[in-house]
């Protein structure tokens, strides 16, 4: 059985059709990254999926339906990281990592489990904030502040993440990080990561399968090199994106 | 993560802080009464001995400690249920007078006035039930027509409704007041707010809704937080967004709708309050609500204390005095907060 399997997805607002008919399936140890032009329709893919939009169509959590999963029983199966990010409050950065937690709080007042400490803390630090774990939010820069929800997805411990542009406002060092964080987070068993990012060649390299959208549509899903064809490419963006690519880097030759 | 919640000794500090207040409200009024006879009867009172008659002390157990009393469960009320409205919104600006809850309990207080309306069944005042259901009618239909126009339920939205939806029930409350005239007195009462007629029936009742819907707030400290994080994030998280949200709401509304039906509509108290304590404590609910709760209280009966001595024997309506010294204190508290950051 496939860990997620989206069957007939579509989002409709108002007269736009924003996702039309969209299936497929992520299995269990999967890095599938999700590309596409801006406005293909990948962000509203991904917040149908964790159930943040209405939509019509199914979407299965190891066979069983997501919407009759509970609030709390979806956010243990899946975790989703947004793309931006805004703070109105100057919540510590250990506070919004620890609120990711939410989903295994029993009670009213009761302190946190040895479990959840020490998810916590491997967020914080896998994520390099420890520096400023007692800082406020609001103090943050775009990318320390795009860690810290990461951190925050991370002690939430789903088993499927899904993420919207991961890599966005951060920068190389952090870009470099993150996904060799997510591939060791992958070690675990029965873990997944469903992710939509703008750049073709991380996608090209980090993912096991890459599906490409094109107005509200699927283009290709397959391996990277299958999706990624010259053909694909030229037809959803309109340009020779290899040559495009081959020229930047001649550049640092 | 230790610090999550207040030890028992802030608790301590907080409840004494509290009585002080209350003693201090208690003993200082337009009639001098001398301090030993202040305590006697204060003694009485809670020992329910019999208070000496003809005496001017009896003004204490009869007058003053209902009035206190009742002036700091509407204090903390108001900043719990402006401070929960913050979170949930996530927007500093929202409290029971700007989402026009408390304008809809006038409203209904006014109604109550204007037809003399009266419910035998119940042990409550007309204007209590009038009030208390017209704060939850308003409230349902500020949020009924945000979700019309913007089913996202977006904060702006509902912030915008509730402003335009205050504004035309004050013309409404208006209209009232054109034509009312054996009533006047007591619907101008209602809008400009006032302790002067607070009694033991009041106390009890908030005291009741305080444990209640006050209570329930202050379990809901984590979501509040996920909320104040942001409502995205918060469903991320598995906070069941609709519902809480619903629940949250209600207790705001039954928390504003039963202070405004005891002294009218109170301005400041529940928008500043949990900005000045918030400045202070810091953002978490766990630490922020108990904060309001004895700092609305306090700030309140200290409020109504000057209301009534400053100029006595004549009194200023509470609003006034909540405004000036809200506003006042907030400029001092937030420029040594900026202070303190740089």
């Amino acid at each position: 059985m496939s860990m997620l399997e989206v069957k007939n997805l579509t989002v409709r607002y108002g007269p736009l059709t924003l996702v039309d008919n969209v299936s497929f399936t992520v299995e269990e140890g999967e890095r599938l990254m999700i590309v596409g032009p801006n406005g293909a329709g990948k962000s509203t893919l991904v917040n149908a999926i964790t159930q943040s939009i209405p939509y019509t169509g199914e979407v299965l959590f190891e066979g069983r339906n997501v919407r009759s999963l509970k609030p709390r029983e979806l956010a243990c199966r899946m975790g989703m990281l947004m793309q931006n990010h805004f703070v109105s409050y100057a919540f510590t950065v250990q506070e919004v990592v620890s609120s990711g937690r939410y989903a295994y709080s029993r009670g009213l007042f009761t302190t946190p489990s040895d479990e959840d400490e020490q998810l916590i803390a491997e967020a914080i630090n896998n994520c390099g904030l420890e520096p400023m774990v007692n800082q406020s939010v609001l103090t943050l820069s775009g990318g320390e502040l795009q860690r810290t929800f990461l951190a925050q997805v991370l002690a939430q411990d789903p088993r499927l993440l899904v993420l919207d542009e991961p890599t966005n406002h951060l920068d190389l060092a952090y870009q470099k990080h993150t996904l060799e964080l997510l591939d060791g987070w992958l070690n675990t068993r029965q873990r997944a990561v469903l992710a939509v990012v703008h750049d073709l060649s991380l996608a090209r390299a980090f993912s096991t399968r890459v599906l490409l959208m094109d107005k509200a549509r699927i283009v290709a899903l397959g391996t990277p090199e299958e999706t990624l064809s010259p053909a694909n490419l030229k037809a959803v963006y309109q340009m020779d994106v290899q040559e495009w690519l081959k020229g930047l880097l001649e550049q640092w030759k | 993560m230790k610090l999550r919640s207040y030890s028992t000794l802030t608790y301590i500090l907080f409840a004494a802080a509290t009585l002080v207040t209350i003693f201090v409200c208690t003993a200082i009024g337009s009639v001098p009464i001398p301090l030993p006879d202040t305590i006697q009867a204060l003694i009485n009172a809670v020992t329910a001995a019999p208070q000496s008659p003809e005496s001017t002390a009896n003004i204490i157990p009869e007058i003053r400690l209902p009035r206190v009393l009742a002036a700091g469960l509407v204090g903390a009320a108001l900043s719990l249920a402006g401070c929960a409205l913050q979170g949930l919104l996530k927007n500093p600006l929202a409290d029971g007078s700007t989402l026009g809850v408390s304008a809809g309990a006038s409203l209904g207080a006014v109604i109550a006035i204007t037809f003399g309306l009266t419910f035998t069944m119940l042990p409550v005042a007309g204007t209590t039930i009038m009030a208390s259901l017209f704060a939850f009618l308003s409230l349902v239909a500020i949020l009924g027509l945000a979700y019309k126009l913007d089913h996202s339920l977006s904060t702006n939205t509902i912030i915008l409704i509730g402003i335009i939806f205050g504004m035309l029930i004050s013309a409404v409350i208006s209209i009232f007041i054109v034509f009312a005239t054996d009533q006047l007195r007591q619907i101008v009462y209602w809008t400009m707010g006032s302790f002067a007629n607070s009694g033991y029936q009041d106390v009890l009742l908030l005291s009741v809704v305080l444990l209640v819907f006050g209570g329930l707030l202050l379990s809901l400290h984590r979501e509040l937080n996920a909320f104040a994080i942001g409502e995205d994030n918060a469903q991320h998280i598995g906070v069941n967004v609709k519902r809480v949200k619903l629940l949250i709401l209600v207790c705001t509304a039954a928390l504003v709708g039963t202070s405004v039906s005891v002294s009218g509509t109170i301005a400041f108290v529940g928008l500043v309050t949990p900005h000045m304590v918030r400045l202070i404590t810091g953002p978490n609910h766990a630490r922020l609500m108990p904060a309001c709760f004895f700092g609305g209280a306090i700030f309140m009966m200290l409020c109504d204390l000057l209301a009534r001595s400053v100029f006595s024997p004549r009194e200023l309506p509470i609003g006034v005095v909540t405004s000036l010294i809200g506003a006042a204190l907030f400029i001092y508290i937030f420029a040594s907060a900026r202070k303190v950051k740089q």
